[in-house]
């Protein structure tokens, strides 16, 4: 076979050829950097989604200056619960604590979103009828928020 | 500078690749964080749920959910018997968020089921995304890249737990991300970090000392829809066999 007569194979290869570099050029342009740095997703995605600001800043921020509250919460009832449960967060107040301050918080309303009794709680799981407990007084007026058992001279009630 | 023909050509490949490097950016900062250490679920034990809703406000005020959407919700199941035939219950009023009125009637089986994104290691909803917008992290986390995301609603579809919407406004599908702005700086995720009971628990599986395993290996912990395989990584304590 004469090399003239496979001249069209040649002009075919590189067709194919440059078919080939044009879908690279392409391709490395579009795909973005950091695609498939992990696996076949978007690297840079996950540094985007860490940028997220927070917003509760963790009961290890509160306990850092509040240290006497948790005194007072490590040897109550709840010793468990975080304080931005009841606080709301506040991961402005940790970073400004002087600029920005926590609302006072009302009791009434506050506590009866745990404690309000309920037939599907579990039934170890402390509630009250709030109006029959205590006729829609605020729960402060007898109960320390921080250490809510009643210690009354016969013991803890 | 004295600088012969002979050093810049020795120079020339150091400059290249210094050049590389500019390219492709700044190097990650350096954080005590590494993605292959962990592998994240999460415990709910249901025995402890009182239903306040906590989780779902927490997470709706740290994620900032739409209204009306929720990446994490509370059930409550009521099992009653009607003419001898056991009949189920379920509602979520507000996701859950205000908490649930007390039913009071007497012989149901009443209990509250805190839901969210599964975490599965092997999960529907990345299988059939069309354009890689959602995936399984190194560390055992599904996302969305909301800037590939077409809001094509696949995933929504695909998920068998209804973890995920489409957010009404930026037309992308959104879910739980397991906090990862927050676990990754060593925090807890909102959910967890205001649950009272600590009925929510995040569990690092990859991490030894994280009493996860001390907890698995001493309940019968069960996941949903085991039967579907999907590798999912709540795992429910108490968990009832009529919860779906």
């Amino acid at each position: 076979m004469k090399l003239k007569d496979a001249a069209h194979l040649f002009r075919l290869a590189g067709v194919f050829a440059a078919g080939i570099l044009i879908f690279i050029l392409v391709r490395s342009y579009l795909v973005p950097k950091s695609f498939g740095q992990y696996g076949h997703f978007r690297g840079d995605a996950l540094t985007e989604i860490k940028a997220q600001p927070i917003s509760y800043a963790g009961h290890q921020a509160c306990e850092a200056c509040h240290s006497d509250v948790l005194d007072l919460k490590s040897k109550g009832k709840h010793a468990q619960v975080n304080c931005e449960a009841c606080h709301g967060p506040l991961a402005k107040h940790a970073d400004d604590p002087g600029g920005v301050t926590p609302e006072k918080l009302d009791t009434a309303k506050l506590c009866v979103r745990c404690h309000e009794a309920n037939s599907a709680k579990p039934k170890k799981f402390p509630q009250v009828a709030s109006m029959e407990h205590s006729g829609g007084l605020a729960c402060n007026e007898c109960h320390t928020p921080h250490s809510p058992a009643i210690v009354t001279e016969g013991g803890k009630k | 500078m004295n600088m012969t023909r002979r050093h810049f050509l020795v120079l020339l490949p150091a400059a290249a690749l210094a050049w590389e490097n500019i390219l492709a950016g700044a190097p990650e900062t350096a954080t005590n964080y590494h993605t292959s250490e962990h592998w994240w679920g999460m415990l709910v034990d249901i025995e402890k749920c009182i239903g306040c809703g906590s989780c779902v406000r927490a997470c709706q005020k740290e994620n900032n959910v739409p209204d009306g959407y929720y990446r994490t919700w509370i059930e409550r199941y009521r099992i009653k018997e009607v003419n001898g035939v056991e009949t189920l219950e379920v509602d979520s009023p507000d996701g859950g968020m205000n908490g649930f009125p007390s039913s009071n009637e007497p012989g149901v089986k009443e209990f509250f089921v805190p839901k969210m994104c599964n975490h599965c290691a092997d999960s529907p909803c990345t299988q059939v995304c069309p354009v890689g917008a959602t995936f399984v992290t190194p560390d055992g986390v599904v996302l969305v890249d909301e800037k590939y995301c077409l809001g094509c609603r696949y995933c929504i579809q695909a998920c068998p737990y209804g973890c995920r919407f489409l957010h009404p406004q930026k037309n992308v599908a959104q879910k739980c991300t397991l906090c990862y702005h927050r676990i990754t700086q060593g925090l807890t995720t909102a959910c967890c970090e205001n649950c009272p009971t600590g009925a929510r628990q995040l569990a690092d599986l990859k991490n030894p000392k994280d009493p996860i395993h001390e907890f698995l290996r001493t309940h019968s912990v069960q996941v949903l829809k085991p039967h579907l395989a999907t590798g999912a990584k709540l795992f429910y304590n108490g968990l009832d066999g009529a919860v779906r």
